[in-house]
């Protein structure tokens, strides 16, 4: 089967900075990959030139069969791409819903004239598209506060409307960036449960940036490790578990 | 939906009925010559104001150089009408399309600029607009362009505001509006929702500049010159005074600052000598007293005074 | 225009344009040292330099004083309403979004210039000559005396600034604040000393900048500092804003840009070609000559 994905020896370059060197990686539908390291390991960088933030200095990235290297942040969104943030990045003086409604706007067909005389489709869509950001609110469990200023949610439920607002975007392929940053354990857990659940319903792919590795080797069937820029191993959370130049990566040289 | 069109209709009757006792006053004289020029200049701030919280309060964007387009919409009007002799819709349209394209222009560069630096940016080229139109003597030079026919009436500027006023409100309600706003919440996160900010930055940037252009129109066809003196920065400045002062990113709150300030200036119009000082006093105290402007980022409403804010996201209006 | 005479036009426009900028670079100090501390861009600076003006005026009409007196005293009472005005219209505003306190300083603004009207009427007033103006001729070019006096005292101004900044315990507060208030208020620095201290420094240069610019035109009037205020926040920016001896070198440069376009073109074409300049620094550096650009982290 072809790959959603297919990152082909990117490399990204700062000044004198190599801080991701010959990444290689590949997605395939419906996989649940995590992707970890140390702190300074060049995994938000990897996500960055994923996402279109970056353009890599060297190698390509291939989404769905589009070369999507180079292309901006918002062209890499529109072929069905969608990402959340380390540190959330909300529209925080917006409702709950308009947040949701946001990301639904690549989707709308009326055009600015019909918008401004509130004629034709304006109406339909516009009723159609409240009808979806309530139910996605809904899964979320959201919906009771749709109306509510998003910058006034309780972390937690930022959080979750952050993913909710991703997943309207209608994406093949969900990015998520550290997600159980300031999550304590159950929690955790729960997001655990969660990220599973999104994948088997949007039947999406998702790539997991994380530092707890509890998380990761739960939910992910395939992992890849960087170190200093350099992918140090890739495989089964099994595989990785036992793969000596993780544990030294994680625990220090001494160990050997 | 039928609520939403129902809604609008209810405002509209009550623009008509606004517009009808204020003519009828008008008619009857009880509404002096002076107090009708000012509510003609009332309404023209109005326009500015909106067109200008479009951008900076809407999408985000720090301009200052709004005085300029009013410039090239007043001078591209008095052009069609003095110097080529068509008619005042047309003039109307003209100065429209010219300060809007131009805006498209200088918006395309400009905007990738955040912050102060586009605030900066936008008055300089506010500047620019006026030095180059100073300089040309086709229309006039430092003198100004003089002899405009008064085309402009109180109907005409009046509803000329209504229609802007509800072009901005649906467009902030619309797909496009709320790509704006995602922008001025946060440019990183409204990029990953698909959203090419440069677009619509540039969209609210042409549209504001375009209705600055009408309101150009309006105000030379009103007073029978167009002159460099009063496009300069400090028109700038008191245009987005009025939006500050009202609230930014609030539509009721552009149009209470424009109110607010053209009737504080035109009341103190009697002591000339004092005039500067109170309108600069009150603005420091305003300033001190309130710094998110009288509204913050809300839209007056009838809920405001029932519930005290409820449930009124910023597009209340959708539900 | 032969070669000869280009390079004399060109020489002369040179020193007219360092002169005239060595008075935007003082000016757009203030600018600079105030945006680096507090991010405000102080529309109110113009007025200061007006403010200075004034003063200076009255140092040398009603008590007599010579120009390096006048220029102290001038210096001094800017100082003290840049501390004032920080005082009453600015420090409540510490925590007010940064459009309010824009608005206040255009409100400030107004009632300087406004205030200046009502007491000293808007009609100019020639500048006392504090020395004798005398002019140098090398050969086919022009040199007044006032065009040495300014720069001279622009130039120590200017070093006796650096000096503050880099040497002296209150200078070494301003930056720290400037790079990191927060941090530095833990350090136990009084933050709003410093931005006291700032004020009245750049109030002082601008007041400095204003009896200098007296001296050279012989007139002044209330409302001469708007338009020289918003060139010197472009010389700033010019430069980086922030930085101190970017403002410097955007001042000269502006001047120097700024004469040669009246010497070369018009001097309508003067202003213009000041905001010409700016928008492409923006557009192509937007950090300033000296600034480096920093992108936000994602």
């Amino acid at each position: 089967m072809e790959a959603l994905l297919k990152v082909n020896d990117i490399s990204m370059v700062f000044g004198g900075l190599r801080a991701v060197s010959n990444f290689s990686m590949e997605i395939k539908a419906g996989e649940l990959i995590g992707l970890i390291g140390p702190n300074g390991a060049g995994k938000t960088t990897a996500f960055n030139m994923i996402t279109g933030v970056y353009t890599p200095t060297e190698g390509e990235i291939m989404f769905n069969g589009t070369r999507t290297s180079g292309k901006k942040s918002y062209q890499v969104t529109q072929l069905g791409m969608a990402r959340t943030f380390q540190n959330i990045r909300l529209f925080s003086e917006l409702s709950v819903i308009d947040n949701v409604k946001i990301a639904y706007n690549m989707h709308v067909k009326y055009t600015l004239g019909e918008a401004i005389a509130r004629v034709g489709r304006y109406f339909s869509e516009e009723d159609e598209i409240t009808k979806k950001a309530l139910e996605l609110l809904k899964i979320f469990k959201l919906e009771d506060k749709a109306y509510e200023t998003a910058k006034n949610l309780p972390y937690g439920e930022q959080r979750r409307l952050e993913i909710a607002r991703a997943l309207a975007t209608e994406p093949k392929l969900l990015l998520l960036d550290e997600p159980a940053a300031g999550m304590n354990p159950q929690e955790t857990k729960e997001l655990m449960e969660m990220i599973r659940w999104i994948r088997d319903k949007f039947r999406l792919s998702i790539l997991l940036i994380e530092h707890d590795m509890g998380l990761v080797m739960g939910v992910c069937e395939r992992i890849y490790v960087l170190e200093y820029g350099f992918c140090i191993a890739s495989g089964t959370p099994d595989e990785i578990k036992n793969n000596k130049r993780v544990i030294e990566a994680y625990l220090g040289e001494e160990v050997s | 939906m039928n609520a939403l069109r129902k809604k609008d209709l209810l405002t509209l009757v009550a623009c008509a009925v606004l517009f009808a006792v204020m003519q009828g006053l008008m008619m009857a004289e009880i509404i002096g010559p002076f107090w009708e020029l000012n509510i003609v200049l009332i309404c023209i701030n109005i326009i500015l104001s909106v067109s200008l919280n479009l951008i900076n309060g809407y999408t985000g964007q720090f301009s200052i150089g709004h005085a300029g387009f009013l410039a090239v919409g007043a001078y591209t009007g008095a052009i069609v009408t003095v110097k080529l002799g068509f008619s005042y819709e047309l003039a109307l349209i003209a100065g429209t399309v010219a300060a809007g394209f131009l805006g498209f222009l200088i918006g395309l560069p400009t905007l990738r600029l955040n912050g102060d630096y586009l605030a900066i940016a936008t008055l300089g080229l506010g500047e620019i607009i006026r030095i180059c139109i100073l300089n040309i003597d086709y229309v006039g030079g430092a003198s100004g362009l003089m002899g405009i026919p008064r085309l402009t009436n109180f109907p005409w500027v009046f509803w000329i505001m209504i229609f802007i006023i509800f072009f901005i409100k649906n467009f902030k309600n619309s797909a496009p509006g709320r790509c704006c706003l995602a922008i001025r919440e946060n440019e990183i996160a409204a990029d990953t929702m698909g959203i090419d900010t440069t677009k619509y930055k540039v969209m609210a940037f042409t549209l504001g500049a375009a209705f600055a252009g009408t309101a150009g129109v309006l105000f030379s066809h009103y007073f029978y010159i167009a002159h460099p003196a009063s496009f300069t920065f400090m028109r700038s400045f008191d245009i987005l005074t009025m939006v500050v002062l009202g609230g930014l990113g609030s539509m009721t709150g552009a149009i209470t600052g424009a109110v607010l300030l053209t009737f504080i200036s035109a009341y103190l119009a009697e002591y000339p000598e004092w005039r500067m000082i109170i309108y600069s006093i009150t603005l420091i105290v305003l300033m001190l007293r309130r710094p998110q402007g009288l509204f913050g980022n809300k839209e007056l409403s009838l809920k405001m005074f029932h519930l005290g804010g409820g449930k009124d996201g910023s597009t209340a209006e959708s539900k | 225009m032969d070669m000869g005479s280009f390079m004399q036009q060109f020489v002369q426009q040179l020193i007219n344009g360092i002169s005239l900028g060595s008075i935007y670079a003082l000016v757009a100090l203030g600018y600079t040292m105030i945006y680096g501390i507090i991010k405000l861009i102080n529309f109110a600076h113009g007025d200061i330099y007006m403010l200075g003006a004034y003063f200076g005026f009255i140092a040398t009409t009603m008590f007599g004083f010579s120009f390096i007196p006048a220029i102290l005293f001038s210096m001094a009472c800017a100082a003290l309403a840049g501390i004032i005005i920080e005082r009453v219209a600015y420090r409540p505003m510490r925590n007010a979004p940064r459009i309010a306190i824009l608005i206040t300083a255009i409100g400030v603004s107004f009632f300087l210039e406004y205030s200046m009207i009502l007491i000293a009427t808007p009609q100019p007033r020639t500048f006392p000559a504090v020395f004798e103006a005398t002019i140098y001729h090398f050969g086919p070019l022009v040199v007044n005396s006032q065009q040495i006096v300014i720069l001279i005292s622009a130039l120590i101004l200017m070093a006796v600034l650096t000096y503050i900044v880099q040497n002296t315990k209150a200078g070494k507060a301003m930056r720290a604040v400037s790079f990191d208030a927060d941090a530095a208020r833990l350090m136990g620095i009084n933050i709003d000393r410093v931005i006291s201290m700032t004020f009245a420094l750049g109030s002082a240069l601008a007041a400095a900048g204003g009896v200098l610019v007296g001296i050279y035109y012989n007139s002044i009037d209330p409302l001469m500092g708007m338009v020289p205020g918003i060139k010197a926040f472009v010389a700033a920016v010019l430069g980086g804003i922030g930085i101190i001896p970017g403002a410097m070198l955007g001042g000269i440069i502006l001047g120097v840009v700024e004469a040669m376009v009246s010497g070369f073109f018009s001097s309508t074409f003067r202003d213009a070609a000041a905001f010409a300049i700016l928008i492409l620094i923006l557009l192509y550096k937007p950090a300033g000559i000296l600034g480096k650009n920093v992108r936000e982290k994602v």
